[in-house]
């Protein structure tokens, strides 16, 4: 579903990523793992088509199609999510009506009939409930005032309602405490129907253990410099990531 | 991205079509002349004549403000021509059955079909055009309940003691340079009376189209709403698409007594000219509201169109408790600019204001507000409570705030609070993340930032409102 191939990036006339390569089939979670500046989130806004970022070198094929060609919201369309690491607000906007809105733009790019207002509203009920968050939060201006814990579960109630087929996770469990890990992790796990493919960047091993990835990567210097199974993430924790070398040691400290 | 922002906000203006109707209209020009051939044309008895020469005199003696943050050539009076009305409408049609069906047909493009509009909408329209009145819907149904909307030209011969006694009480004819202008030669307008003690069973509006080339629109508008009674207005502009600028002076006068309330709602959507700032309407308004006792008036506008708009929706707080409320969001882009605000004279004992301005600015447009809360000497305990804030899309615009306080009681509280926002690139990049095109992503976000004013329009207007900022169902669901 997701072939990346070589790829190579900048921001700023600065090279993140060095030559990236990653293949994902269907129904797989990839966990990325990497120390703070590796270049994860800048993998994540690449595949979701954020400007400013220059991709100088390399291929990245969604779905069969060239999606380094397609525009932000067409990348949305074909399946692509992206749970963000650090949401936006958008003040006054409230998050039922952009969902409502998010939801049937993408259902009519799929040919699928909008759903209406009393039909949006029982899924984001139920989504709600999913997450944890009360159904005042589906009233309220999007992220506006929201904790950073509900900040994180609402871009999983969003995922959920999309329905995509490529969720990209940058850092959703960081700033959470265990109960909402677990609330983001049973999130993710209801939306694993062996068909849905998951790309869970995090910092720590914690997310691991309740997400159970079929692969971890480690992200380091702008290339994957090490893959394995979810045994790779049980040794990151334990020894850190000083068994990268020299020149990655000096990333972790930046 | 703000090259993107402002393609998205560079819509094309759906109203700019010219209709095809054969006109009778005054060569360009303006004197004494003038103004007796429009009382003339209007079948004026003398008073009203004299009224008007009067307000043509003040006019000369008055110099063209230049105060206002906007920037225009100087305005030549005497290449507009100031009377312009369908032929058709010389023999006065007693129904819509008898309008010409060219007329209907430009209202109906407009989205306000008339015919249904009466059968389905239950919203009384008087649709203007030019300037002239075309028809008054749901006539018969108000007059049963005691109410009087018609064009202010028929009000004149039928309810003179009226006209003569609120015409000007509100606004006078010497208050500024354009309201003068307006007096000397105003075409026509709606009139409303509502009697004691009546809620008016139905929202009153009016539609207002400027057609014709080269021609002002000078209309007057007086709303009269007697003891306890309470009405909601609605008013709604929109002209073609002409490489001229044209000129739109218009004055609207609410007379507010004990207990009554008025809601007054304007959607401006006026050519705002192309994206070089060629043509477009330049727009400069006199609305004034005096309240008695008790009385509460609300201002809410919203405001896309004009080249140029200078618009100070005010209220005079003259009786004890009377309230005014102020809501607006001014949106503009190209070359457009806004000088918008409002005045609220407080002049009775517990008096209240708010003032809620939305500025939304886009392109190399400017977008001014300037408000005035002036606490009388009585103002004993008055309070007001202003907010105001502005959105900037790209980095070749402006916003300015001017507020003025003058405070001669110090019982007196005002409170002022003001923001300036972006739309930023993060805003834009989770929208698209999520599926909706740039254009929609920035209807969005400022229609969340406008959240607050348009709550206050009434239902069908906050639907136009919305299509206007090419704005989804937000709000309707929310
Ligand atoms: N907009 C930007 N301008 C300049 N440098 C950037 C920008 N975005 C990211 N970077 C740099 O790119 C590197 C990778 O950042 P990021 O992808 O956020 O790392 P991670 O998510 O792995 O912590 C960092 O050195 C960061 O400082
Ligand atoms: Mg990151």
């Amino acid at each position: 579903m997701l072939k990346i191939n070589n790829l190579h990036a900048s921001v700023e006339q600065k090279e993140i990523l060095k030559g990236l390569n990653l293949d994902i089939k269907p129904g797989e979670v990839h966990a990325i793992m990497g120390p703070n500046g590796a270049g994860k989130s800048t993998l994540g806004y690449i595949l979701s088509g954020r400007e400013g970022y220059e991709v100088s070198e390399g291929q990245v094929e969604f779905h069969g199609e060239d999606l380094l060609d397609m525009a932000i919201e067409e990348r949305a369309h074909k399946g692509l999510f992206l749970a963000f690491q650090y949401p936006v607000e958008i003040p006054g906007v409230s998050n039922m009506a952009f969902m409502k809105e998010s939801v049937n733009a993408i259902r009519e790019q799929r040919g699928e009939t909008p759903l209406t207002a009393t039909e949006f509203l029982k899924k984001a009920k139920e989504a709600c409930k999913q997450v944890q968050l009360s159904l005042d939060f589906l009233k309220r201006g999007v992220n506006e005032g929201f904790s950073g814990g509900e900040k994180k579960r609402n871009e999983i109630m969003q995922m959920i309602l999309l329905e995509p087929s490529l969720c990209i996770l940058d850092e959703s469990d960081s700033g959470l405490d265990i109960d909402a890990l677990q609330v983001v992790a049973n999130g993710v796990n209801s939306q694993r129907d062996g068909k849905r493919s998951f790309i869970i960047i995090t910092h720590y091993q914690r997310l691991l253990d309740y997400i159970k990835p079929d692969y971890v990567h480690i992200l380091a210097n702008g290339k994957v410099v090490k893959s394995g199974d979810a045994s790779l993430a049980t040794d990151v924790e334990k020894e850190g990531y000083a068994f990268l070398g020299q020149d990655n040691a000096e990333e972790k400290n930046a | 991205m703000s090259e993107q922002l402002d393609q998205a906000l560079s819509r094309k203006y759906d109203a700019g079509f010219v209709s095809d109707i054969e006109s009778e209209t005054f060569l360009p020009g303006l004197d004494e002349d003038v103004i007796r051939r429009i009382s003339a044309m209007k079948e004026e008895p003398e008073w009203m004549l004299e009224w008007r020469l009067r307000a043509y005199n003040n006019w000369l003696d008055m110099e063209e403000p230049e105060w206002a943050h906007v920037h225009y050539p100087k305005i030549d009076f005497k290449a507009i021509s100031y009377y312009s009305a369908p032929k058709s409408m010389a023999d006065k049609p007693q129904s819509l059955d008898e309008v010409d069906p060219e007329l209907l047909r430009t209202y109906e493009k407009l989205g306000i079909p008339l015919y249904e509009q009466e059968m389905l909408a239950g919203v009384a329209v008087d649709a203007v055009f030019d300037s002239v009145s075309v028809v008054t819907t749901y006539r018969a149904k108000l007059e049963e309940a005691g109410v009087i909307f018609c064009p202010i030209s028929e009000a004149v011969h039928k309810y003179p003691e009226l006209v003569k006694k609120y015409l000007g009480s509100v606004v006078p004819r010497s208050d500024n340079y354009f309201a003068a202008l307006n007096s000397a030669v105003f075409t026509d307008g709606s009139f409303v009376f509502i009697p004691k003690g009546v809620r008016c069973p139905m929202e009153l509006s009016t539609y207002f189209r400027i057609n014709e080339e080269n021609t002002g629109q000078f209309e007057r508008t007086l709303i009269i709403a007697e003891e306890g009674s309470h009405v909601s207005y609605l008013e709604g502009c929109t002209a073609p698409q002409r490489d001229e600028n044209q000129l739109h002076a218009a004055v609207v006068e609410l007379v507010v007594m004990d207990d009554a309330q008025i809601k007054y709602s304007t959607v401006q959507n006026w050519y705002p000219g192309d994206e070089n700032g060629k043509g477009g309407i330049y727009n400069f308004v006199t609305k004034r509201a005096i309240c008695h006792t008790n009385a509460k008036v609300s201002w809410t506008q919203v405001e896309t169109g004009s080249a140029i708009t200078w618009k100070y929706p005010s209220c005079i707080l003259k009786g004890d408790n009377s309230v005014g409320e102020f809501y607006s969001v001014a949106l503009t882009r190209g070359r457009q600019q806004a000088d918008t605000g409002t005045k609220m004279i407080h002049l009775g004992k517990n008096t209240r204001s708010t003032i809620i301005s939305k500025g939304i600015s886009a392109g190399n447009s400017n977008n001014t507000y300037r408000g005035l809360v002036h606490m009388g000497a009585k103002a004993e305990g008055a309070r007001n409570f202003t907010q105001c804030d502005s959105l900037l899309i790209g980095d070749r615009c402006g916003a300015h705030t001017f507020p003025y306080i003058e405070s001669r009681n110090p019982s007196a509280i005002v409170e002022h609070e003001a923001t300036t926002s972006k739309v930023s690139d993060d805003q834009m990049f989770l929208c698209q993340q999520r599926g909706l095109d740039p254009e929609k992503a920035v209807s969005m976000i400022v229609n969340g930032f406008c959240k607050e004013v348009f709550k206050e329009l009434p239902m069908e207007f906050a639907v136009e409102a919305g299509k206007l900022l090419e704005i989804s169902l937000e709000g309707s669901i929310g």
